[in-house]
């Protein structure tokens, strides 16, 4: 596996951080600041929230992350490397090695089996047939979902489209987890499951976790910080305990 | 991406749309088709022109004079190199030189001599030539009515047509149709003809002493000499040609053919025995022309070079089939562009396909470009769309292109059999054709997946996955 360059020779605790980023859009006349100056660091391993209502351009810092997009001004460097500084082509290698993505309307490829959606990235890694299959098997197995391999997106149910899109972004053993509203197209009951499932990759794999999301109430059960932004701009940025976590710990006691 | 996966994921994509995708290979196909049919008539026609020319023997004879017979005249090559005066005489060792010259398959003679035939008590007087054993598969005396000489000696005749009407007096008036060959030769074969000729007797040398040995001319050749004795020669007739074996000599065509060993030891007085008895050393027969047989129409020109260097003035055919050649090399051409018309009306099809999926597709690429696909995966995976395509239509068309001419030859050799006419393969697909057609049809769709290709490298996935 070819690795993406790393910029900074000393390591650096944080998993992302952010200096005064900004992306601004020209629709016309007028100038959007999508988002505007945001500086933020998140610690490896950390589950942060980040929270504000639709517009507030929190799901524009994620795409910036993730190295889908380009700041106007601004840097983003995650896991010691620089995205300014990436070529197209080894952006796709990081978001191909060092990001995995999950969205709100689950993005599965509607013409390929879930295993084939599964295994997708590890052929873009250039990754074996059979080992790919072995991983994909693995991978379907730990989102509970083994009988349904040889389904297509269309005959599972929201949930279960979620938990293969997470099997997909868990795939290539990514540092850090960017999920999109990943509760947005689900009910309460199945939303829930999904983010047992997220706080699991969290917890035992050590996966940086940064979740963007307008329901408060559900970044209190999980995030372990909440980032408030509005008009692309940060507004605060707090501790939290997990509800989930504290309901845990309340249970023990 | 590794080349298996993206076929897989080409072929898969394919499949998805499958009316749109097929009715754009099936462009392709008719486009491959097109061409493969047409140039496979081309070449096809090219063949039989050249298997029927082959088969004339006009196409690997060479024909070979002597400079002196001054024919050649202002030709190129007779500028320069010896004058015909110095230059060497066309007799039975230089026959053999040529015979021994590589890819030669044999020199004789051209034996030919205008004389008075009687048929009937009726003179008629014609050019007799003399045919190798080896011209019985020449075209004329394949279909000929009757057969070829039963030895290279027998005391034989074949007539060519057109002297059997004057003989039977049933030359048609100009313009009305042709008397059956076969009612021709029926009166004819087996009955007899005589032949009056002039034969060339050598005299035997004066005795030398005779001679004063200081004489300004006094060399051997002075002493050579011989006599003309009018003979008769009763010949068969055994066959009767429909076609004229001659065409190529024109004016100087027989009409009338002897065995090649006969006509020699006859010793007809030739037009160049009176010119040649100032030089001739030796009582060896000169020629006034020799007649080359190359193994392969190929090797004409090599063999013409071979013999022009050894001072001998050659013609052949190929002269002329240059100029037959460059005709068929147009008509290929032309043909192949008006094939490649529809195969480029094919490629416009292939754009608007593979545009299409990127609009329908944009999702997909977006979402695959989110986990982790490079603009070269994207580019490559609408690359493989296109070329598979182009395989699939290649084939196909190859295909379809053999059954099409097949149905063309078919069809055409019905007409030709009501006609009364023998059937012929004019169409012909070499596998260089079949090779080059697919291929083509892969460069040209691949061509047409530029364009495409690139756009969906370059599509934005943040635009791609914004809206459903």
């Amino acid at each position: 596996m070819t690795s993406v360059p790393v910029t900074s020779a000393a390591r650096d605790t944080a998993a992302i951080r952010t200096e005064n980023l900004c992306r601004h859009y020209r629709m016309g006349d007028t100038l959007i600041r999508a988002v505007d100056g945001v500086s933020i660091e998140i610690p490896r391993g950390e589950f942060v929230a980040l929270l504000g209502s639709s517009g507030s351009g929190k799901s524009s810092v994620l795409n910036l992350i993730a190295g889908l997009d380009h700041p106007t001004s601004g840097t983003v460097v995650v896991q010691d490397r620089d995205l300014s500084k990436l070529s197209r082509e080894e952006l796709a290698k990081y978001r191909l090695r060092v990001v995995g993505m999950v969205f709100q309307s689950f993005n599965l490829i509607a013409s390929m089996t879930l295993a084939e959606n599964v295994e997708l990235p590890l052929r873009f890694a250039e990754v074996e047939r059979s080992r790919r299959d072995a991983l994909a098997r693995e991978a379907l197995e730990r989102v509970g979902l083994q009988a349904r391999t040889h389904h297509r997106p269309t005959e599972l149910s929201g949930g279960e489209q979620q938990r293969a899109a997470l099997a997909r972004a868990l795939i290539n053993r990514p540092q850090l987890l960017l999920a999109d509203e990943p509760t947005g197209n689900l009910d309460s009951h199945t939303g829930t499951e999904i983010m047992d499932l997220v706080r699991e990759f969290n917890e035992q794999l050590g996966m940086t976790v940064l979740m963007v999301t307008h329901e408060r109430a559900l970044a209190e059960r999980y995030a372990q910080r909440l980032i408030f932004l509005a008009d692309g701009k940060l507004v605060d940025d707090r501790a939290n305990v997990p509800d989930a976590l504290a309901s845990a710990h309340e249970g023990r006691l | 991406m590794k080349l298996p996966d993206l076929t897989e994921l080409a072929l898969r994509n394919l499949r998805e749309s499958l009316l749109r995708n097929s009715l754009t290979t099936v462009g392709i196909s008719v486009g491959v088709a097109s061409l493969v049919a047409m140039l496979s008539l081309g070449i096809g026609l090219q063949q039989l022109a050249s298997r029927r020319l082959v088969k004339s023997g006009l196409f690997d004879t060479v024909i070979v004079t002597s400079r002196r017979e001054l024919r050649g005249m202002g030709r190129e090559e007779e500028r320069n190199g010896p004058t015909p005066g110095e230059s060497r005489v066309l007799d039975e060792p230089a026959r053999q030189q040529i015979e021994h010259l590589p890819n030669v398959l044999e020199a004789y003679p051209d034996i030919r001599f205008v004389t008075e035939l009687r048929y009937d008590e009726k003179p008629h007087l014609t050019t007799v030539s003399a045919l190798p054993a080896s011209a019985q598969s020449n075209d004329a005396f394949e279909s000929m009515q009757g057969k070829f000489f039963s030895s290279d000696t027998a005391a034989e005749v074949i007539l060519q047509k057109s002297f059997a009407e004057e003989l039977l007096g049933k030359t048609p008036p100009l313009g009305a149709p042709d008397p059956d060959v076969a009612d021709l030769a029926k009166p004819l074969l087996g009955k007899e003809l005589l032949m009056r000729y002039a034969q060339r007797l050598t005299t035997p040398s004066r005795p030398t002493p005779l001679q004063p040995s200081d004489s300004p001319s006094g060399d051997s050749l002075s002493s050579m000499g011989y006599s003309v004795v009018s003979r008769e020669q009763v010949l068969t007739i055994v066959g009767v040609s429909d076609l004229d074996p001659e065409s190529m000599r024109g004016p100087t065509r027989a009409k009338v053919f002897l065995p090649l060993k006969l006509a020699q030891s006859l010793h007809v007085m030739q037009p160049t025995d009176l010119r040649e008895i100032s030089r001739a050393a030796s009582d060896q027969p000169v020629y006034s022309s020799i007649s080359v047989r190359v193994k392969n129409p190929a090797q004409v020109q090599t063999v013409e070079d071979a013999v022009k260097k050894m001072g001998f003035t050659t013609f052949s055919i190929l002269d002329a089939t240059r100029s037959l050649r460059q005709f068929f090399a147009v008509l290929d051409l032309f043909l192949g562009i008006f094939g490649s018309l529809a195969l480029a009306v094919a490629s416009i099809g292939i754009v608007n396909t593979l545009v299409m999926a990127i609009l329908e597709r944009r999702r997909e690429i977006g979402i695959m470009k989110a986990i982790g696909a490079s603009d070269g995966d994207v580019k490559r995976l609408f690359f493989a769309e296109a070329g598979a395509m182009g395989v699939l239509g290649g084939v196909v068309g190859v295909g379809l292109g053999w059954t099409i001419g097949r149905v063309i030859n078919f069809g055409t050799n019905i007409y030709l059999q009501r006609q009364s006419l023998p059937a012929e393969h004019f169409w012909a697909v070499p596998w260089w054709l079949v090779g080059g057609a697919i291929i083509f049809a892969v460069v040209v769709s691949l061509v047409s997946g530029l364009y495409p290709a690139g756009r969906a490298a370059r599509l934005d996935p943040v635009q791609a996955l914004r809206y459903e």
